[in-house]
């Protein structure tokens, strides 16, 4: 039924009649081919559809990835309330800091992650700090360390006394009158 | 009209395209933040690290970082005086806990914090086969935990060795810049304990960022040049030898 003869041919391919037909005779019961083709059809039909299905449906609105993925990263809850946060409240700590040394010294570098505090302030109090350990992280003395940066050996800086006896953290600085 | 069979195949691709739009349902809603408005980078003022390791615990606490893997840690370089091809680099426990005194204080010895570097043409996002590791259109490279299959073919493609396999979940895990701080407005947790301002988040596409008065006043670099990934971490004062 899908043979084929001369009649049909096209134009230009008429000269080459004679061997053309040699090979369309090949083709002479090709019903098997296009039930081939019908079969792959109906793969390409169901691969399609499950894709339609499979594949998340924000999937390429931004690039080759899920865009709902950067909504999901977004919604992660913050840990560090950030200094602005702080500063809203404790404006007394901010008075004390902003004339010293550690003026640029957010809240969090020393006092820890405090968003819960920030959330509900009765929930988390932040714990009371050890200067003995938070001061020489950051101003011991190494050679890696920039040369303008304030730095000492704490085994011989002050013969076992705590920092805050004579350095108020809020602001290091030893005025006259001692520890302000 | 009679609603005829080449009526009713004609409506069909239209009525496909609006069921399409029916089941995306509406995108996430992100309020006061439009990703068309930034390109997120970050400065490193490498002559005032002080190497305490305090970006490094901001980021394990705001993170979640498994211990012994680092989203950022910072390395200690020490080039010898005669030797200066070969510089000897210690980053002990990616210096959570700061850093021991110096083996040796002659030459030169500095602090080079290190985390994802969000190149513009990054290598890991290019490798992944299944797009679960992107450029987000702000110029953040993020992971999609849900897609990952952890085959590690980004952490291999890193050449910033910024990627590592998450025990828990076993799939890639990166810096995201704290994407969700910056997009709450908020900066990173790295910068916001950073005690000597050494790092500091910039908006590349907001004019008014001091990093476009830094960069055209400063000898500042980026690592790896050469591999021209566009990196976005832009380190000022960066020695020679840091590889």
């Amino acid at each position: 039924m899908f043979g084929f003869n001369g009649r049909q041919l096209p134009a230009g391919w008429q000269m080459k009649k004679g061997r053309l037909l040699t090979a369309m005779n090949a083709f002479k019961d090709s019903e098997h081919l296009f039930r081939l083709l019908g079969v792959f059809a109906a793969g390409i039909l169901l691969f399609l559809v499950l894709r339609e299905f499979l594949v998340p449906r924000s999937f390429g609105e931004y690039g080759h990835y899920r865009g709902n993925a950067l909504g999901e990263i977004a919604a992660r809850p913050v840990n560090y309330a950030g200094h602005d946060t702080c500063e809203g409240c404790h404006t007394d700590v901010l008075d004390k800091k902003k004339d010293g040394k550690h003026a640029h010294v957010n809240c969090e570098a020393c006092h820890g992650a405090l968003a819960k505090h920030a959330d509900d302030p009765a929930a988390l109090t932040p714990p009371k700090l050890d200067t003995a350990v938070l001061c020489v992280r950051c101003h011991e003395a190494n050679a890696a360390k920039p040369k303008s940066f304030p730095q000492i050996v704490s085994a011989d800086h002050a013969g076992g006394l705590p920092c805050e006896t004579c350095h108020q953290p809020h602001s290091p600085a030893i005025t006259a009158g001692g520890a302000k | 009209m009679k609603l005829t069979r080449r009526h009713l195949l004609l409506l069909l691709p239209a009525a496909g395209t609006a069921w399409k739009f029916v089941l995306a349902g509406t995108p996430e809603a992100a309020p006061n933040y439009n990703r068309s408005e930034h390109w997120w980078g970050m400065l490193i003022d490498l002559t005032k690290c002080i190497g305490c390791g305090n970006c490094v615990r901001a980021c394990q606490t705001e993170n979640d970082v498994p211990d012994g893997y680092f989203r950022t840690w910072v390395e200690r370089y020490h080039v010898s005086d005669y030797d200066i091809e070969n510089p000897q680099v210690d980053s002990p426990d990616g210096s959570k806990h700061g850093f021991p005194p110096a083996k040796d204080p002659s030459g030169k010895n500095f602090f080079v914090p290190k985390l994802c570097n969000h190149c513009a043409d990054s290598p890991c996002t290019q490798v992944c086969p299944v797009g679960a590791t992107f450029i987000s259109p702000d110029g953040v490279v993020l992971i999609d935990k849900t897609y990952c299959l952890g085959c590690r073919y980004c952490v291999q493609a890193c050449p910033y060795g910024c990627r590592f396999i998450n025990p828990k979940t076993n799939t890639a895990e990166k810096c995201t810049l704290c994407y969700h701080r910056i997009t709450k407005g908020l900066t990173t947790a790295c910068c916001e304990n950073c005690p000597t301002g050494a790092r500091q988040l910039a908006d590349l596409k907001n004019p008014n960022d001091p990093i476009h008065e830094f960069l055209k006043t400063h000898p500042v670099q980026v690592l790896k040049p050469y591999m021209a990934t566009h990196s976005k971490v832009f380190y000022n004062g960066l020695d020679g030898s840091v590889r």
